[in-house]
């Protein structure tokens, strides 16, 4: 395996005012891996992701992403990257005032203009890949229920063929069926496409279902492993985390 | 990095057309070679067509779907068509983005302009009039629990009043002051250069006072209020409504009208009477400024003149509408908020609809109360 990580980072260091939330982050992410990150509420996880998209300085540390340095890149560089990852927010955060396919469609506009007719096709195939119903593309966000727009997000974060995808607790609000159908589209997607997945959740499911590898954000910092060497490790709240009722549920730890 | 893609015509060898596609066949530099490809002529005449893919590095979905579009078009057009040199993983995604489907709903269809009008038009009225129902409808709800707490005055919440009161009157002071202050500069400023005309400089002392004190004065305050305050409420209420805070008081048992829209109510018809009369004295200050500055009237002058010719019954003419202003202002912010449904969007457009709405009823009732007082030789 010679092969750089898709995702480095080292020492990442970042705050809020005085307040301090990570303190020395080193985090690798290799190509083709779903890595799940957890801790508990307000720990810092959507903030990690945050500061890994760019959306919010870091305080200090190197975070590189497909071999840029994230923070020293130029604008152009900064947005050629951006084509090559998707993110997926929490609650899809699709354009309220566009339809779906319009949506999709956005995300390919910042390319040199394409054939209409392809991106026409490109668009339906998006869609099928999420699996949503063809009839999707028509509809406007607020037509469509919470695991349909779920998918939509994942159908515009896709639509540039991204090596890395972002995924913000993708199977929070969704019923169980819809949560196990998303984590196997997660699953099918990675292995079609090749894709490398960063995933914020609280999904304990999901966690042993999908994830090859688990980052624990505990006392500022990360615990990377994966799930059967995280069950050992004492720390408390690791272990309250992996060993409490619900991992039982998850037949976690059996 | 590698080449980019490139799509190239190679000569064709007994009847088969050979195009060959090489480099990253992905998303990003599609531009250069999809349109041709799109564009690419295909004999009518039947044949067989081969797409050399050997030096091919990469292949994503975009690609894929663009050599699946050249796939049925030639199927469409009686040409067996074949892929040649494609690398093995790539041949599996091929077959995979194949497999999905191209399932296609076509748009909805566009209506026809005309009857597209008539159907906006008769929605819109369908709206308006239900719109005033309901407006009608609270009004009547809120009358009936105002005159029950007026009966109860202990259940009155003094406090949440008092907030209100400063929020909408306290610090509503220098905005509603610099603009009177304004306003009468400006009136001060029109009527003189006319007066002066006709030699008649100090009637612009008349002018001022019964403009500023009967309409401009409750006027200019009630439509700033409107577009502060009124704007405010439905905000307020309607972050609350999307919060589902609403829902929860109900669930609590707690009356919405009587905890937020009533202190908003009683703050703002006390508060608004005496913002206009705060408006009526700086856009006199504003008027005299002016005098002096270019018609040399003196304050002493403009005070005598004021006096002489001013009533008390002006100013109260002009005051009498304010709590009535005010109510409007207050119920139409409260209705918009309750209004407003789950997402944060509804919140934006109810905001400036409820600011159009009470501007538009404190003109009306300015005109209503016009003939009124004219009626009453007001």
């Amino acid at each position: 395996m010679t092969e750089p990580p898709v995702i480095s980072i080292r020492g990442l260091v970042s705050r809020f005012g005085s307040h301090l939330i990570h303190d020395g982050i080193d985090l690798d992410v290799n190509r083709g891996e779903i890595l799940g990150l957890v801790g508990a509420s307000g720990s810092g996880k959507s903030v990690l992701l945050r500061c890994a998209i760019g959306l919010m300085p870091t305080t200090a540390g190197h975070i590189e992403i497909l071999g840029h340095v994230t923070g020293q890149m130029g604008d152009n560089e900064a947005k050629t990257l951006r084509h090559h990852w998707g993110v997926l927010f929490q609650d899809g955060a699709l354009f309220s005032s566009l339809t779906v396919g319009e949506n999709i469609e956005i995300a390919l506009k910042q390319l040199p203009e394409l054939p209409a007719a392809l991106v026409t096709d490109i668009i339906h195939a998006k869609i099928a890949l999420v699996g949503l119903p063809a009839d999707a593309v028509h509809k406007y966000p607020s037509q469509l229920s919470g695991g349909m727009r779920k998918r939509a997000g994942l159908a515009r974060a896709l639509a540039l063929d991204p090596d890395i995808l972002f995924l913000d607790e993708p199977t929070a609000g969704l019923d169980p069926i819809g949560a196990s159908a998303f984590d196997e589209l997660i699953l099918q997607l990675r292995e079609s496409l090749g894709l490398t997945v960063f995933m914020v959740t609280h999904d304990i499911d999901s966690l042993a279902r999908i994830c090859d590898r688990i980052a624990v954000l505990v006392d500022k910092k990360l615990i990377v492993d994966t799930l059967p060497h995280l069950l050992e490790i004492p720390h408390p709240w690791v272990h309250d985390y992996f060993h409490g009722p619900r991992s039982h549920a998850a037949h976690i730890g059996e | 990095m590698t080449t980019e893609a490139r799509l190239d015509f190679l000569p064709s060898r007994d009847g088969t057309i050979r195009l060959s596609l090489s480099g990253r066949i992905e998303v990003e530099h599609l531009a250069t070679i999809a349109a041709p490809l799109e564009d690419f002529p295909l004999p009518a005449s039947g044949g067989s067509l081969v797409m050399d893919m050997t030096a091919a590095d990469t292949l994503d979905t975009a690609g894929a779907i663009m050599i699946l579009r050249m796939e049925r078009r030639c199927a469409a057009a009686g040409i067996a068509f074949s892929l040649s040199g494609l690398h093995n993983s790539a041949a599996q995604f091929l077959a995979h983005i194949r497999s999905i489907g191209e399932e296609k709903t076509p748009p909805p269809p566009i209506p026809h302009p005309v009857l597209e009008l008539l159907e906006r038009t008769g929605r819109a009225t369908f709206h308006l009039l239900a719109e005033i129902r309901d407006i009608l409808g609270f009004f009547g709800m809120l009358s009936i629990t105002l005159i029950q707490s007026l009966r109860h005055p202990s259940r009155l919440r003094g406090g949440a009043i008092l907030t209100h009161m400063e929020q909408v009157g306290l610090n509503a002071l220098p905005i509603v002051g610099l603009l009177s202050f304004l306003i009468g500069v400006v009136l001060a400023y029109q009527g003189a250069d006319q007066l002066q005309k006709f030699g008649a400089e100090l009637l612009v002392v008349n002018i001022l006072g019964v403009s500023i004190l009967r309409e401009i004065g409750i006027l200019i305050t009630a439509i700033i209020v409107a577009g502060r305050s009124g704007s405010a409420f439905t905000a307020q209420i309607g972050t609350m409504k999307v919060n589902q805070e609403i829902d929860a008081m109900l669930a609590m048992g707690l009356s919405p009208i009587e905890y937020l829209v009533q202190p908003r109510i009683f703050a703002l018809v006390l508060t608004l009477p005496l913002l206009a009369f705060y408006a009526d004295i700086t856009a006199l200050i504003g008027g005299a400024t002016m005098c002096y500055m270019s018609l040399d009237i003196t304050y002493d002058q403009f005070l005598l003149q004021f006096q002489n010719f001013i009533k008390l019954r002006t100013l109260l003419v002009g005051l009498v509408k304010a709590p009535f202003f005010a109510f409007a202002i207050a119920m139409i912010g409260c209705y918009q908020g309750l209004k407003v449904s789950g997402s944060a969007e509804s919140v934006g457009r109810l905001t400036t609809k409820s600011v159009v709405q009470s501007i538009f009823l404190v003109i009306a009732l300015d005109a209503l109360f016009s003939i009124i007082f004219a009626k009453l030789h007001l």
